[in-house]
């Protein structure tokens, strides 16, 4: 096309970037201490560990895609050399899911239909009117009839499979070879990380392959392809599990760790301040937090030019607001542990020696109450996917404009009640959701079972 | 330990002041008095005098926190904030918005939200703990390992699709019960079987897997393995031993959540019509009406600082040794 | 599990087993041999004063216990008024500025007086406010709060008596009217017209100030323009003439509150129990308010000393085809109880409808293709519901919903424009490009008619086919308005300035901004569909999407540019629509208070305004509308409109439905046959017991099982 652009960066997207650079810059420091590196290593060794792991990691790439945002120039106007920019915000994965992006219908449609879920009123060559389903402008558009779909399907499907055993085979190799040369100890299961890497690419493939043809989970009410959807719904799942506890994560190490280490005041000012905000029923502050966003938001319109600014805005705000539910529990603990940790004998003579406060806390204490932090930050994720769905039932969560399982769901309880039912965007939100979830469970039950010491006291018997 | 409770409950005066300072100042960040008097008021004809005389009439018609008309005496109690807040201390939750006495919904409602959430809670309970008896029976077996991809998977669906697949199912295809709503009296107990009924299927997921991780904790303890050396059988430790002795951290955790259990569950109240705590307070947020939101935090927050106390009182009951002081 | 399971069998069968009614009905057994109907509400009533309410909520119960001097015909369309409580008509009569009387037909009297008979021996409903003691005194009489202390619920007071209604009481609620404290919505038409009641509320208003405390007895504030002639007839004088006094008298601002009901609330100590006016009314309508729950339910009961009333023998034609003349003559009400509950979700309320547990529905959108198929000849119930003897009702609503320009906006307004002949074009292409009828269709499942005019159907004024359409946005084609093309919207965009979407000189993209509050219906499926209609003429469109506390602000600052805003006809008179773009009207200019949502401001349409809305329907009335709507044509201070369309489900047993777009005074004519609703209740409710077994089934099948690898692990374990 050869168009111009403009990047749009929105402020989740810094987020999720310094985030996941942040994690990679995590796992390279953490080859120079034995212990966590012990802990991460069981966690990827057991087979459900590294499968989930590896699910994550689509469902991050994915979010990842989805955070690259940029804007298309309209095309110059006679007389004026100023370039314009469309407000129409783009990611990459935009880009690659074009086909299903763009091939709108007019109405509900059914997976793999031809024909559009409504009837509409259509005049035959005799210019007499009848009315009948029509045929989808792109659903299954290259078929003749109904006949040969089942056939359609079957080819494509056998091509999709095909292609992708063939991108999983490239993979594979490639992985086998970087494994020789660089990581020649490493003992993962790597049937298991063969395995998922195949099923990746069959269904990465056929979804990209067969959503050019069909609408491989229908349309919605104003025929936008639902299962486009489901997947831009995966970055405001992904960012919502993450940012939300990371977004906190300052004040509960900040305030847990100072008041475990300098006692008295501090720690009753902090026991105060947590208890305080455990004790307001989260919902309520959610709602109340949400409402006072809006009016953030309303005050400085002219910050927040664009519908999508808005609604990043308010989906970060949402976060923080997730985060400060939640940290008070983690902040509980690490002021717990910190007690503890502090009582040990070398923090003892570091702080005899005189070495600063602040010396004390980043070498000896964080550290030390690291496992606490990341067994809270793999439970709190799936907890947080699937309050967003309920947030967006009693109207505070993410906003309207915004693609998210929970808006899906909230629209979709109604749809069910259709004759014949619309069940297809309820479970395709579900599907991807719950896959998801699954992943991050499972991925967290390894975590906390390698981290925590309770367990890990438990296995080593 | 009396003195110990009084002083307990003296600290909780500045978290109780705190949280009405919090609800207080998010509330009327956003909702001046004169948004919520047009909420109130309706969309046709709004007067400006009709919205002053409405704010006359519920005392919103004063300055937020501080009064600076008044000479010393009113100026912190002659405001919203004194006037709102602090007769909450002495239990008088005055009016909602509407002009009903909100102690009086509280009483009404607490019934319909107990008989829903107590039986969760109990039946959960059990159930949970049977489960996760039966698993940790079963450790190191494929039935383990498959029971807990499943307690997973259903702890990964959310509520909402267990209350629509409930209604649907056995309120609409099977007959069985009334899809929504409730009555008092005997008759309630047709409308709160699906409620428990999905509430406890919601739970098992989430509660049989911490309680195994509890009781395999303990399993993994010195005197378990002394006790089975002795040839005691399987059966016996896990009677014997393990339940009870796994029990104590499962109760002492659960005590926290028992006052809570009078708010009731937002979720469920909504979806099935009970007219409970839950889903007078989802109410009182989608009308806006402050006294509601305020009268409702402030009583969870009681009720939260009740189970706090109650779970120290309960683990000095349970083990002598720790002692409150 | 296995116990378990089985208690739990038993105890079911024990609960519902000795009794053969349905396991799901989820109404309350005891009204066996009562005809009751079962009905919802989903928003809860604020306020049940009939002097201060203003809402569909309320008038929904309301309408039913009091009883205004008029009403609309049941079944007669377009819509006619008749006396509810008088003898007659009320007559008017016109006179001049010296108090001399003119003939009927005068043009522009002075004055106009309505003279009102009550029909002698009507009766209120039963209670405790008419109690008398042996001295004729009230019986109930409180002096302090201690005293009523005892009287909790208004059932405690268990004394009741009635009274006749008088021509006293409704001069009392006139009198409540100029009350400042009750807030009456409509006080700024009472006042203008009704003679003396603005001095009479500067009166009280001046007595309220030296007696803040305790009640007022209203009866010692005359009001100049109404005379109590006698027991039963009074009078109503008001300045100029209003011929569309008459259709606020069959509103429920206008019914009769007695005295002594006034004095019975007002006792010390009642109000803090809820125990007032606002919460328990006191009629002589055909129906009275048992129960007030407005979080469970509300139950109207039938008023045992309602006076005679009879079912309409006559009606539109067609009506006796559809059974509606089946009851003629027989007296009312029909129904012993009315249950009202309250439902908030969608979803099993339908559910009970389908189960025969409500007995009326209406059509959400989404429940819609269950219940109904529209085809080549209309529109038609499904099989399924057909196969249910569901019967459908339609009818266009006397409402219009828009979307409507904030005028005072700089670019796409008119009063602060520097070109309005621009920004007139640009209004024009958004009004051609935005598709109703595609929203209709989508949105609201083709439930509404594309507007043409701010006036709905069935109102005088109204205009149907050719003559009726839009010409700048419509065209006539093979008998129906067609929308004009998208070349046609781009050009006039083109001559606005903005060929192509964007700026002429900066080559600006314009972005226009819709203001909306949050969850407004359907999320994101709407907004990708109205930035769609946009886009067509390369328009941006920028949603703005806040609470509804923020929208308000900013309507009333004037700071939206695009909003979608709605009015439901108080009475069937074209003044109550055009009144919305009358100029003074202006929502900003009027503090906020007024209808002009759109700030619309033609000094030609207020003129035109001013003279047609005090005129009785006449050609010239007609004229003059026709002259106002091309200027609404023209100027386009609305995009488009819709007129909706309200579609109601009754099941087999009910009878007598007939939707009034107006009137809410509609339960005393419904009528049940509770025989064939018990058949059906119990037709369509058998409870399916095969999954309870099977339930029980899978239990042991998969305990024994495990029982046995538990014993088998057991001895294992004890041999290692």
């Amino acid at each position: 096309m050869g168009a111009d652009f403009k990047f749009a960066l929105l402020w989740s997207d810094v987020l999720i970037y310094f985030l996941v650079l942040s994690v990679v810059g995590f796992f390279v420091l953490l080859r120079s201490k034995p212990q966590t590196r012990k802990s991460w290593l069981q966690v990827f060794e057991s087979r459900i560990g590294i499968a989930s792991f590896m699910v994550m990691c689509l469902y991050i790439f994915i979010a990842l895609l989805d955070s690259i945002h940029f804007r298309e120039a309209l095309p110059p106007v006679e007389g004026s050399t100023e370039v314009h920019y469309s407000n129409n915000v783009e990611s990459v994965l935009d880009l690659i899911l074009v086909d299903l992006k763009d091939n709108h219908e007019k109405t509900y449609s059914a997976p793999f239909a031809l024909y559009s879920f409504a009837k509409e009123n259509m005049t035959d060559e005799q210019g007499r009117l009848y009315r009948d389903f029509p045929r989808l402008r792109y659903g299954g558009a290259h078929l003749d009839s109904i006949e040969e779909r089942g056939e359609d399907i079957l080819l494509r499907s056998l091509h999709a499979v095909g292609l992708g055993v063939l991108f999983a085979f490239v993979a594979i190799v490639l992985v086998q070879l970087a494994r020789k040369r660089w990581l020649p100890d490493l003992a993962l299961p790597w049937g298991t990380v063969y395995l998922v890497l195949l099923l990746i690419c069959v269904v990465v493939v056929w979804v990209l392959e067969l959503g050019a043809y069909y609408h491989i989970m229908g349309t919605d009410k104003v025929g936008t392809d639902v299962l486009y959807q489901s997947i831009k719904s995966i970055r405001t799942g992904v960012l919502i599990g993450t940012l939300a506890t990371v977004l906190a994560l300052p004040f509960a190490i900040g305030l847990g760790i100072s008041a475990g280490y300098f006692k008295g005041w501090v720690d009753d000012v902090v026991q105060y301040i947590y208890t305080t905000l455990s004790s307001i029923p989260d919902i309520l502050l959610i709602a109340a937090a949400v409402l006072v966003i809006d009016v953030y938001i309303e005050t400085r319109a002219e910050q927040f030019e664009l519908l999508i600014q808005r609604a990043d805005f308010k989906f970060l705000a949402l976060c923080l607001i997730f985060g400060l539910t939640s940290w008070t529990g983690l902040c509980r603990l690490l002021r717990a542990e910190t007690l503890k940790v502090s009582q040990l004998d070398y923090v003892e003579a570091a702080r005899a020696f005189g070495v600063s406060h602040s010396g004390i806390i980043l070498r000896h204490i964080l550290p030390n109450v690291m496992h606490l932090v990341i067994i809270s930050l793999v439970l709190n994720f799936s907890t947080f996917v699937l309050a967003e769905s309920i947030l967006s039932y009693i109207g505070v969560g993410v906003d309207a404009s915004m693609n998210s399982w929970g808006n899906m769901i909230n629209t979709a309880r109604q749809e069910l009640s259709r004759d014949p039912t619309v069940w297809w965007s309820i479970l395709s939100a579900f599907i991807l959701m719950f896959v998801l979830v699954l992943a991050a469970n499972l991925f967290s039950d390894k975590v906390r079972d390698a981290f925590d010491p309770r367990t890990v006291a438990g296995g080593r018997s | 330990m009396l003195a110990y409770i009084i002083r307990r409950l003296l600290y909780a005066l500045p978290i109780l002041v705190g949280v009405n300072l919090i609800t207080f100042a998010l509330f009327f960040m956003v909702n001046s008095p004169d948004h919520m008097a047009q909420a109130q008021l309706g969309i046709k004809h709004i007067t400006p005098e009709a919205i002053a005389q409405w704010k006359a009439e519920r005392g919103y018609d004063k300055p937020l926190f501080v009064n600076d008309r008044e000479d010393s005496e009113g100026l912190l109690t002659d405001t919203i904030f004194f006037e709102k807040s602090v007769k909450l201390f002495v239990f008088d939750f005055g009016k909602t918005d509407e002009g009903r006495s909100i102690a009086t919904e509280i009483k009404q409602r607490m019934i319909p939200s107990l008989s829903v959430a107590l039986p969760v809670f109990i039946i959960g309970l059990t159930v949970n703990i049977c489960f996760s008896l039966i698993v940790v029976m079963f450790r190191a077996s494929m039935f383990e390992l498959a029971a807990m991809v499943l307690c997973v998977a259903m702890f990964s669906i959310s509520g909402m699709f267990y209350i629509i697949g409930g209604q649907f199912i056995f309120g609409k295809t099977w007959n069985l019960v009334p899809v929504s709503g409730y009555l008092h009296g005997v008759d309630a107990l047709r409308f709160l079987i699906l409620p428990v009924f999905i509430g406890v299927i919601g739970g098992i997921g989430g509660g049989t897997r911490l309680y195994r991780m509890i009781f395999l904790e303990e399993a993994n303890r010195d005197y378990i393995r002394t006790a089975r050396a002795k040839g005691v059988s399987e059966y016996g430790i896990l009677f014997k031993h393990l339940l009870p002795n796994g029990l104590i951290p499962i109760l002492t955790g659960v005590v926290v959540i028992i006052p809570t259990l009078f708010m009731g569950s937002l979720l469920t109240e909504s979806f099935f019509g009970i007219p409970g705590l839950g889903s007078f307070t989802i109410d009182g947020i989608q009308a806006q009406d402050f006294s509601i939101v305020r009268s409702m935090v402030f009583l969870g927050s009681v009720l939260y600082i009740i189970g706090l106390l109650l779970t120290d009182i309960s683990y000095t009951w349970v083990d002598p040794r720790v002692r409150l002081s | 599990m296995l116990k378990k399971a089985l208690t739990i069998l038993c105890i079911s069968t024990l609960l519902f087993g000795c009794d053969s009614a349905q396991w799901n009905n989820p109404h309350p057994s005891g009204d066996e041999g009562k005809v009751v109907l079962y009905s919802v509400f989903s928003a809860k009533p604020k306020n049940l004063d009939p002097v201060r309410t203003y809402n569909l909520d309320e008038s929904t119960f309301i309408d039913q216990i009091y009883e205004p001097p008029l009403e609309y015909h049941y079944l007669k369309r377009p819509y006619v008024l008749q006396p509810m409580t008088l003898t007659a008509m009320p007559e008017v009569r016109y006179f001049d500025k010296e108090g001399r009387e003119l003939p009927t037909d005068a043009a522009n009297p002075a004055m106009s007086k309505y003279i009102f008979d009550i029909k002698p021996g009507i009766l209120y409903q039963p209670h405790a406010a008419f109690a008398l003691d042996k001295d004729g005194k009230p019986y109930y009489q409180f002096s302090s709060a201690a005293e009523s202390a005892r009287f909790k619920k208004l059932e405690d007071f268990s004394k009741t008596d009635t009274k006749e209604l008088v021509a006293a009481d409704y001069i009392y609620q006139f009198r409540r009217m100029a009350d400042p404290t009750l807030q009456m919505p409509i006080w700024n038409i009472i006042e203008q017209y009704v003679q003396g009641m603005k001095e009479t509320r500067a009166e009280i208003v001046e007595y309220r100030k030296n007696h803040s405390e305790g009640w007022i007895d209203l009866r010692q504030f005359d009001i100049a323009g109404i005379e109590e002639i006698d027991r039963y007839r009074f009078s109503v004088t008001i300045n100029g003439k209003y011929p569309q006094f008459k259709y606020w008298l069959a509103f429920h601002f206008f019914a009769p509150v007695p005295m002594e009901v006034d004095r019975f609330y007002n006792q010390p100590g009642l109000a803090d129990r809820n125990i007032s006016l606002s919460y328990h009314p006191v009629g002589t309508g055909a129906y009275m308010m048992t129960k007030h729950n407005p979080h469970e339910e509300i139950v109207l009961e039938r008023n045992p000393n309602y006076h005679e009333n009879y079912y309409p023998s006559e009606g539109e034609p067609g009506d006796r085809e559809k059974g509606l003349l089946d009851d003629a003559g027989k007296r009312l009400p029909f129904v012993d109880k009315i249950i009202f509950r309250y439902e908030k979700e969608a979803i099993p309320t339908w559910t009970k409808f389908l189960q025969g547990y409500y007995d009326r529905s209406g059509i959400s959108s989404d429940s819609f293709d269950q219940a109904v198929v529209v085809n080549v000849e209309g529109i038609g119930l499904s099989e399924e519901m057909q196969s249910k003897g569901v019967r459908l009702n339609t009818s266009i609503e006397p409402a219009t919903y828009y979307m409507g320009f904030n005028m005072l906006d700089p670019i796409v307004g008119d009063q602060k424009a520097v070109d309005k002949e621009k920004n007139r074009k640009l209004r024009q292409a958004i009004a051609i490009a935005f598709d109703e009828k595609e929203q209709v269709s989508i949105f609201r499942n083709g439930r509404g008619e594309v507007a043409m005019s701010p006036l709905p159907p069935g109102l005088f004024g109204y205009r149907s086919g050719e003559q009726g359409i839009n010409p700048y946005v419509f065209e006539w084609k093979d008998g129906e308005a067609q929308r004009r093309s998208i070349e046609d919207a781009k050009q006039l965009l083109a001559e606005a300035g903005y060929p192509g979407g964007r700026d002429k000189t900066t080559g600006k993209p314009l972005v226009l901004n819709l203001d909306t509050t949050t969850g407004g219906s359907g999320g994101n499926a709407r907004q990708n569909w109205l930035i769609k209609q946009f886009d067509k003429i390369g328009i941006q469109l920028n949603i703005r999407a806040t609470d509804y506390n923020r929208f308000q602000d900013k309507m009333e600052n004037g700071k939206a540019q695009i909003f979608f805003w709605g009015w439901f006809a108080d009475y069937p008179d074209p003044e109550n629509f055009l009144f919305l773009l009358y100029g003074p009207n202006g929502r900003v200019g009027s503090g906020g208070s007024g209808v002009n949502s759109s700030n619309y401001d033609n000094p030609e349409y207020n003129r035109l305004f001013d003279k047609m809305k005090n005129m009785e329907d006449s050609p010239e009335r007609l004229e003059i509308i026709e002259k106002m709507i091309a200027l609404y044509h023209r100027d386009v201070p609305w995009a488009s409109s819709f007129h909706p369309q309200s579609f109601v489900l009754n099941n087999e047993w009910m009878k007598n439905y007939k939707p009034h777009g107006i009137s809410q005074v509609t339960l005393k004519y419904q009528n049940i046959d509770v025989n064939l609703r018990e058949q059906r209740r119990a037709e369509w409710n058998k409870p399916v017991l095969w999954p309870l077994f099977a339930m029980a089934l899978i239990v042991i099948v998969v305990a024994i099982p495990g029982y046995k690898a538990h014993k088998r692990r057991q001895t294992r374990r004890g041999k290692d």
